[in-house]
């Protein structure tokens, strides 16, 4: 892309007519119009690419930014919130002085071409935006979607995937201790690898992203920029895949966690000797986003040399330097007579670091290479004043005919034999066995603060270890459900991450989502996207879990087929005290089994439908937000007050789902009685939403039955915890052997 | 007997954190004047049979699909004579 002579800004004010190549660089006509308007000239080669990759959709939101306002229109008032939307990451206050960051993000296109690397280099993002915020980061979540469990490709996406988490995390040493693995043929050419992290902080130490202060020095440290990733934000992350044009795949970023675990340290040492005025992290779009958004969020403009940024390669075009998405770098704005120590702190952790420029108390951001002026812009206009599109939504007209194709009046099973047999088929689907080979290649405790970790219905981390405070966080989503129907979709899935971190015993507080779509050009799509926000931001109101930050992914889909719509949220929720937490395990034998909430037939795009029948059609589940509310205070006080020694949430596979896994866990089997009014069908795989199972002591049995009676929570005793088999009386029976191979041998075999 | 040598590359615009660590190393135990270090990986391949074109595409398939990551990776091909091996 470099031309000769340099293309300055003079020389592109002298020469109109250049044809630039802004339609390559993912641009449309109308958008580059724009960016002549707004400079009053052609851009230069510099403005350009930074125009291009942060007006693409992956960085400015331009698709979605009008439907996810909802969220902050109707964010519920709560006190927890001390740093919501539009930072690098949102903080919740967790009481007793700490507060906690946390952030989910995609990595799908990247995870894609390059499984292990892309999928690392998701994990190094989103820790980068943790420590941008000032926050020590303590753990990581990854919810991931792939194609079919059977089919070859999966084979080679998801090992090199599962790998590259793993070794990223565990070379950082942050444990890993939630998420979610789902197949579904939907996937197949379009993986989903979400990453989420948390990070810890005092009060005192919450980090905005600004330059202010004319003067402050710039500072860039981490890696070397050099040639990897260029362009992957506007055209990788904002294109769909097209087998035709292979050409189209640029390089890949790879990773170095060490490096990171140096940034880490690094940062976190500066901002405790408060050296730090203002700091981003640089992702997609590089020194681009980094330098447009440090200083558009600041009070002045900034000045940058580019000649002064390390290079890996020495042959960089400075529009290649400003696109650059190496990894491990972060940029800081920090006072002159405090530069010194930050570089002092640079070089004791081995990390090169380097005064780029400063702010400057004019309004624009200007960078000179070669004595040269190549960028002359209004920072703002590049990081905010983006397009901002109404894309075209509608109902897809097959909407009605899937809805009507009710998933109730499929064929049952006949006889007990025939229950029995389905019940096993499902707990051995690839979506519903046990996720232990994939889990096991994390390391779950690293940093020993780790208190619950998959397979439990949340993670749970030691925050304090005087007080015993601790924070839980569970992600789900479900694209078959929210397929059916978007906007309940979205709730079912909040509604279910916010039980599972009720489950566990900790305090629902604040969302971050992570949106997975297609194409938004598409006007189903586009629907699909924006009754999903509305249905989240009208549950996040309803739960008064406000939504602190998130992601968006658009594109999702190869050639016309898009992905299920995946609205995957995650909910962080605070514990006083982690050794009352609530394990899914049973713990003892005797002790009672509680089906808490309503059970009706509800089978729309549930895991037996889709198991037995290959089936996708009705309606999901219904919601109730005020009856998840209510069944969170139950499970919350009973397990404050040590009224349950085990719960599990009841959500895909239904109860006989939850009832399995509580029993493999804990090596004990169950006794079940089908109640009054129900067939066992219904009982056993039925996916109504708002139930938890609970395992109650005998001696606690009276008190919690009367708690939920006083505050009119259905709670019916459907059995024990006892033997070596799960036993659905009058109906069958499994013992636990089978039950364990069935559950945990079909991952292994699909893909180790 | 041919030996077929197989040389993987990561490409040059992507970071090799080993051959940087290597090089951070060199000046630490005294060795100077080494600006980069870029480290691969080399394959020896011991072919059955005679090493004509058919046989070299053979190996420039699974050297493209199994030997490197292409995504990151380049690789050279080249026939390296044995030592003792009658021709």
């Amino acid at each position: 892309m470099s031309r000769t002579p340099l293309d300055t800004v003079d020389n592109a004010a002298a020469t109109p007519d250049v044809e630039l190549p802004w339609a390559e660089l993912g641009l449309k006509k109308d958008e580059y119009e724009r960016v002549v308007e707004i400079l009053g000239r052609r851009p230069t080669g510099a403005e350009l690419a930074m125009y291009s990759v942060m007006w693409s959709e992956h960085c400015s939101y331009k698709s979605s930014k009008v439907h996810l306002r909802q969220f902050g229109e109707k964010a519920p008032q709560s006190d927890a919130m001390l740093v919501g939307i539009g930072e690098n990451a949102g903080v919740v206050d967790v009481g007793q002085g700490y507060a906690v960051t946390f952030k989910v993000e995609s990595h799908n296109h990247p995870s894609y071409v390059e499984p292990y690397q892309g999928a690392a280099t998701g994990v190094g993002g989103i820790v980068r935006d943790i420590i941008a915020m000032g926050a020590r980061p303590v753990a990581v979540v990854d919810p991931l979607r792939f194609g079919a469990a059977d089919h070859p490709d999966t084979k080679r996406v998801l090992p090199g995937v599962v790998a590259g988490i793993g070794g990223y995390g565990n070379c950082l040493g942050l444990p890993n201790i939630g998420g979610e693995v789902v197949f579904d043929a939907c996937y197949q050419g379009n993986p989903l690898v979400n990453a989420g992290a948390i990070g810890v902080m005092r009060h005192e130490d919450i980090h905005l992203a600004k330059a202010s202060g004319a003067g402050n020095k710039v500072i860039l440290y981490g890696a070397r920029t050099g040639g990897d990733g260029i362009g992957g934000a506007s055209i990788l992350a904002s294109e769909t895949f097209d087998d035709a044009k292979p050409s189209k795949r640029p390089a890949v970023q790879v990773g170095d966690p060490f490096q990171e675990k140096l940034l880490i340290e690094c940062t976190l040492e500066a901002f405790q000797e408060k050296l730090v005025v203002g700091i981003q992290d640089l992702g997609a779009a590089g020194l681009s986003c980094a330098t447009s958004e440090l200083a558009s969020n600041g009070s002045g403009g900034m000045r940058v040399t580019l000649d002064d940024v390390p290079l890996r390669d020495s042959t960089l075009s400075p529009e290649e330097i400003l696109m650059s998405e190496s990894q491990e770098r972060m940029c800081a704005v920090v006072e002159p007579e405090k530069v010194d120590r930050f570089l002092e702190i640079c070089e004791k952790w081995d990390v090169i670091a380097t005064v780029i420029g400063e702010v400057t108390d004019g309004d624009r951001l200007e960078i000179f290479w070669h004595g040269g002026k190549i960028v002359d812009v209004d920072p703002r206009t590049v990081a905010h004043d983006g397009p901002v599109y109404e894309r075209p939504y509608a109902r897809p007209d097959w909407q009605d005919a899937l809805q009507a194709d009710d998933a109730n009046k499929l064929p049952r099973p006949a006889t007990a034999e025939e229950l029995r047999e389905q019940v096993l088929k499902l707990v051995a689907s690839p979506n519903q066995a046990s996720k232990k080979w994939i889990t096991s290649q994390y390391d779950h405790f690293v940093q020993g603060n780790t208190v619950l970790a998959q397979p439990e219905d949340s993670g749970m981390i030691r925050v304090d270890e005087e007080t015993g405070l601790g924070v839980a966080i569970a992600t789900d989503g479900n694209g078959r459900y929210a397929k059916l129907d978007p906007y309940t979709g979205a709730q079912l899935a909040l509604a279910e991450a916010y039980r599972n971190v009720a489950t566990t015993g900790a305090k629902p507080l604040a969302v971050s989502d992570c949106l997975n779509f297609g194409s938004p050009e598409d006007p189903a799509v586009m629907w699909q996207f924006a009754e999903a926000v509305r249905g989240l931001a009208d549950g996040c109101l309803q739960l008064g879990t406000p939504v602190t930050g998130g992601n968006v992914s658009l594109y999702n889909q190869t050639g016309e087929a898009a992905i299920h719509p995946t609205p995957v949220v995650a909910v962080l929720g605070v514990i006083d005290d982690v050794a009352r937490r609530t394990p899914v395990a049973f713990q003892e034998e005797g002790q009672l089994l509680y089906l808490l909430g309503d059970t009706s037939e509800e089978f729309g795009g549930s895991a037996w439908s889709q198991v037995v029948h290959d089936h996708l059609g009705g309606l999901p589940p219904k919601v109730d937000l005020e009856r998840e509310r209510l069944l969170a205070e139950i499970l919350i006080s009973a397990s404050r007050d040590g009224m349950i020694d085990s719960a599990h949430d009841l959500s895909d596979g239904g109860l006989i789902q939850a009832v399995v896994e509580s029993a493999l866990l804990g090596e004990k089997g169950a006794r079940l009685i089908v109640p009054d009014g129900l067939d066992a069908f219904t009982f056993l795989l039925s996916e109504s939403a708002g139930r938890a199972l609970v395992a109650v002591p005998r001696s606690e049995e009276l008190r919690f039955t009367d708690m939920c009676g006083a505050r009119g929570l259905p709670a019916t005793r459907i059995g024990v915890v006892d033997g070596d088999s799960v036993d659905i009386q009058g109906e069958f029976t499994l013992s636990l052997a089978e039950l364990r191979e069935a559950h945990e041998n079909t991952i292994p075999a699909l893909l180790a | 007997m041919a030996r077929v040598v197989v040389d993987v590359m990561l490409k040059p615009e992507i970071l090799d954190p080993q051959g940087q660590a290597v090089q951070r190393a060199l000046p630490r135990l005294g060795f100077t004047g080494i600006s980069d270090v870029r480290q691969g990986k080399r394959f020896e391949l011991e072919v059955e049979g005679p090493v004509d074109e058919a046989a070299l595409a053979r190996i420039h398939d699974l050297a493209e699909s199994f030997l490197a990551n292409t995504v990151i990776e380049d690789f050279t091909v080249k026939v390296e004579e044995v030592a003792g091996a009658a021709e």
